[in-house]
């Protein structure tokens, strides 16, 4: 039978049992030998403990034994008969991101512990976003000291559930819940008698059984090249180990950055040529023709080619003592090249605690940021959500030769508005007097196509006035006649393109600047644009109209009383702002404008969701964007 | 048979042969370590692998303390023929001679300590900047932490709180003149994957790996082989002759033996699957004192 391989981390606070839990692993799976027991023994005696501290088994360096924490990432492996496992132990102290980070980058699994007796923790929520910022595709949320809170049922429930409403705000694919205790040794390996009323499997069952090879690319064939081999004239070689996908003889590639195209020749091994390589093999490839291949350069197949840009938004750990410095240029290691590149914008950072973003003007140990990274010489990538290998890079400082950063290519950078110098003014959009470029014929033809007229209709007002509750109905509305929609609100232009911006006035623009973009494509493919945002400046409003020609842009200015809104709070947004929770929320601690000359207000406060409705549709009819009902 | 994923010995090999590559592809002077012992012949088999079917671009060293077993010698001078490999020795004799290190003396004498001497002196001579090395964090708990890449200052130290961080499978090599690396591309191996990937790969190993008969001195618990004028008994210790192998082969001053049937790759794989005693259990030198190994670390030892 084949034996598998599963590369775990494990993240916990310096009291969660972390060690422990280790140690049980190996100790129930039988990976200790006698003399490391022994060895446990003798250092738990002399430091006078009571009983045999099984931590010590994981605790490495001598100095760490003295002060009684961990301080790097420590690898241990044990193997049970189905599975070969690596587990890299990440301690919990200050220096954890780093350590975590590093832990990460190779897992298929996590487990993140909880000490039942604290709940879930700050530092709990902490070690669910890194994981899943490292997208590492399982999560085990390891509820520990079981057997400290009389084992009950309803403390683990209470447990999951706020781990659960936690995890939502998370892109985690999988989370798995299982009460333990590390030291008793329950649902660890054996199933625990204490808990009854756990039916889900042990840890050990589970590590044993999830999928693994789950995360890895099996589609897109990327092999950076390692080594060329050339023992004679006839034979000339391209060693690598394939990041991603898979790849046959007589396949069709193309080379990254000559882009020159071949056909591949041979797939070699030492034992014989082979049929078929996949990722995480290491093989030789030889190509029909004789093209100038070396080190650093990325073979890929025909039709299936990896982004190319030279400047890259990313997401960055920062791993060095030594503080970020704006001027400076840094090596970029990515797959097997190395370019030179400096930080040309650094957005904000992230508080790993709370999740959110903060303004910054430089990035410590441990900080995570999302920067825009210009190379000297274009990359050729993946987004790292898509590819952990060619997604990923590292940041080496020239004058130390050290590992500064880690990174996480998020796509070709945009133009992010500049949050950190300049005021809103500043920074708008140079081409505020763009008028409407006249006379689209595709765009008439597709008007013809789908017989009727494109336009963008702009909702504006407060949180919780009822924006998107009328577009929605409306669009169910249109819908019903035949006429083509684009709907478009906070909730979805944030969770996407706009994922990077948060809530300040400079953030709102850029928001509103790209949501305009959008409606003008919509609108120039014929579609009928409904735009749901709050949009509280005046001169953002102004811009998305100055996109559309004459006669296409319907401001409607969708009025309440903001005691209403209050009252009504669907989202639980004004409570939060009251309480100072939410800072800059409009109405409350920021702004709103109201506009002058919208083209249509509708009070829902007043009148019901239906008439509303009937009248919007009325108003595109009268303006012949829709014919009358026909 | 799910076609997306490899066994584990699969991925382990090519982790180390993309180890070995970038080794190969970052130094221009690198050098393979080569002991005698299992898992540097394991090292010199997944060289060949990672560089066929050109030569293995780089020469292997080998430190002779002198005190070494005479099959160990035999079997390298062999292996080395076969895969056509470029053999480099340096003797610790030499060091002895030249005054760089002072022998100890007494019945209890080793030299495993003046290898580093010896080491680090072959290291300068050929400018070597990275050597790559057999050890695995499964053996010693002061391993378990190493990186693949260890970065050594000019002394050849080892700092453990300036190492840097390991993120996916990106390596820095980058480095000050003077300044080297040890490089552990097996570093993720069990010894039991040693021994599957031993049988799996039909890799032949010396004849002191499978039981047979010897000549042992029984000292402090540790079962060394008898040689005369290196290691002999003294006071109360009596010379047997005993069914052993060995479990790793070193120095024949501190390399332990355990009793053992075990005649085969099945038997031995079947041993250490129940095994008691770790391997380096069976080495006198790490019984030292709890830091041992970490000392030795610190001072450039493998």
């Amino acid at each position: 039978m084949t034996i598998e391989l599963l590369r775990f981390s494990t993240a916990g606070s310096v009291d969660d049992g972390k060690s422990t839990l280790i140690g049980r692993l190996l100790y129930d799976t039988k990976s200790l030998f006698e003399d490391q027991i022994e060895a446990v023994e003798r250092a738990s005696a002399r430091r006078g403990d009571e009983y045999v501290d099984l931590a010590l088994l994981t605790d490495g360096l001598k100095a760490e034994r003295e002060q009684k924490i961990t301080i790097d990432v420590a690898y241990r492996y044990f193997a049970t008969p189905k599975r070969k496992f690596i587990i890299a132990d990440t301690p919990g102290h200050i220096q954890y991101t780093r350590n975590m980070v590093t832990g990460a980058s190779t897992a298929e699994l996590a487990i993140v512990l909880i000490d039942a007796r604290n709940g879930v923790l700050t530092q709990s929520k902490r070690h669910g976003f890194l994981a899943t910022l490292l997208r590492i595709p399982h999560l085990v949320i390891a509820v520990n000291k079981m057997d400290l809170v009389d084992y009950n049922e309803e403390i683990y429930n209470r447990i999951v559930q706020e781990y659960t409403e936690f995890a939502a705000k998370l892109e985690a694919q999988d989370i798995t819940y299982i009460p333990i205790s590390a030291l008793m040794g329950d649902n660890v390996v054996e199933k625990s008698v204490q808990m009854p009323w756990y039916d889900g499997p042990t840890l050990l069952h589970h590590l044993e059984y999830v999928n693994v090879g789950a995360s890895n690319n099996h589609v897109d064939f990327r092999y950076p090249v390692q080594y060329v081999l050339r023992p004679n004239q006839n034979f000339r070689g391209f060693a690598g180990q394939i990041a991603s996908g898979r790849i046959r003889p007589k396949e069709e590639i193309v080379v990254f950055p000559s882009g020159l195209e071949s056909t591949i020749k041979t797939v070699v091994t030492a034992e014989s040529n082979l049929n078929e390589a996949i990722a995480g093999d290491s093989v030789v490839l030889t190509l029909e023709d004789e093209i100038d291949i070396s080190r650093g350069d990325m073979i890929v197949r025909k039709g299936n080619l990896p982004q190319k840009s030279n400047e890259i938004d990313a997401t960055i750990c920062w791993m060095s003592e030594t503080p970020f410095n704006a001027n400076g240029m840094y090596w970029v290691q990515h797959t097997t090249r190395t370019v030179r590149a400096f930080i040309s914008k650094l957005n904000y950072k992230i508080d790993v605690d709370t999740m959110h973003r903060e303004d910054t003007k430089t990035l410590q140990l441990n900080d995570i940021g999302r920067v825009q990274l210009t190379t000297t010489e274009p990359l050729f990538y993946d987004r790292y959500a898509l590819n952990r290998a060619t997604g990923s890079f590292i940041l080496i400082d020239p004058t130390t030769n050290n590992t500064v950063a880690a990174g996480m290519i998020r796509g070709r950078s945009l133009q992010v508005s500049d949050l950190t110098e300049g005021d809103a003014e500043t920074a708008r959009p140079k081409s505020t007097n763009v008028v409407w470029e006249a006379g689209s014929l595709m765009m008439e033809k597709r008007e013809q196509l789908k017989g009727h007229k494109g336009a963008i209709l702009w909702f504006t007002g407060l949180s919780g006035s009822g924006k998107s509750t009328i577009a929605n109905k409306l669009e169910e509305k249109l819908y019903a006649e035949n006429v083509h929609t684009l709907f478009l609100d906070g909730d979805n232009m944030r969770h996407g393109l706009n994922g990077d911006l948060g809530f300040s006035a400079a953030d709102r623009q850029e928001n509103i600047r790209r949501v305009a973009e959008v409606a003008k494509l919509g609108l120039t493919h014929g579609n009928v644009v409904l735009c749901s945002f709050i949009s509280p400046y005046a001169r953002d409003r102004a811009f998305a109209r100055s996109l559309a020609p004459d006669g296409r842009f319907f401001e409607i200015f969708v009025k309440v009383d903001i005691e209403v809104a209050k009252r009504r709070d669907p989202k639980g947004l004004y409570a939060k702002a009251l309480s100072g929770e939410i800072k800059e929320f409009t109405g409350i601690s920021a702004p709103y404008e109201e506009p002058h000359q919208p083209e249509l207000v509708v009070e829902t406060d007043i009148d019901s969701v239906d008439a509303i409705v009937e009248k919007i549709v009325g108003m595109l009819q009268s303006q012949g964007i829709i014919s009358p009902k026909s | 048979m799910n076609t997306f994923i490899r066994s584990h010995l699969k991925q382990l090999e090519s982790e180390a042969i993309y180890i070995m590559r970038e080794v190969a592809a970052q130094f221009e002077r690198p050098v393979l370590l080569f002991s005698g012992g299992k898992d540097s012949i394991v090292m010199v088999h997944l060289a060949y692998k990672a560089f066929y079917p050109a030569p293995i671009p780089f020469p292997l060293l080998h430190v002779d303390t002198g005190h070494n077993f005479a099959e160990t010698l035999t079997f390298r001078d062999r292996l080395v023929e076969k895969i056509g490999a470029r053999l480099i020795v340096r003797y610790v004799q030499d060091s002895i001679n030249q005054g760089r290190v002072v022998e100890e003396t007494g019945p209890y004498a080793s030299r495993n300590a003046l290898q580093t001497v010896t080491l680090l002196d072959a290291l300068k001579e050929f400018k070597f900047e990275a050597a790559i090395g057999g050890a695995r964090r499964d053996e010693e708990k002061a391993r378990a932490k190493e990186r693949f890449f260890s970065h050594r200052d000019a002394f050849g130290q080892w700092d453990p709180k300036n190492q840097r961080p390991e993120v996916w499978n990106l390596f820095n090599g980058k480095k000050q003149p003077k300044e080297s690396f040890r490089v552990f591309p097996i570093s993720n191996w069990t010894e039991l994957d040693v021994w599957m990937y031993i049988k799996q790969e039909k890799i032949a190993l010396p004849s002191l790996y499978f039981s047979h008969k010897r000549d042992i001195v029984k000292r402090d618990g540790v079962l060394l082989a008898f040689a005369d004028g290196i290691v002999y008994p003294v006071e109360n210790e009596t010379v047997d002759n005993m069914v052993i192998r060995f479990r790793t082969i070193g120095d024949m001053t501190c390399t332990g033996a355990v009793e053992s049937e075990a005649s085969t790759i099945d038997d031995i794989i079947e041993e250490v699957a129940s095994a008691r005693i770790t391997e380096r259990g069976a080495r006198a030198d790490d019984k030292r004192s709890e830091a041992a190994m970490e000392e030795r670390k610190r001072q450039g030892y493998f």
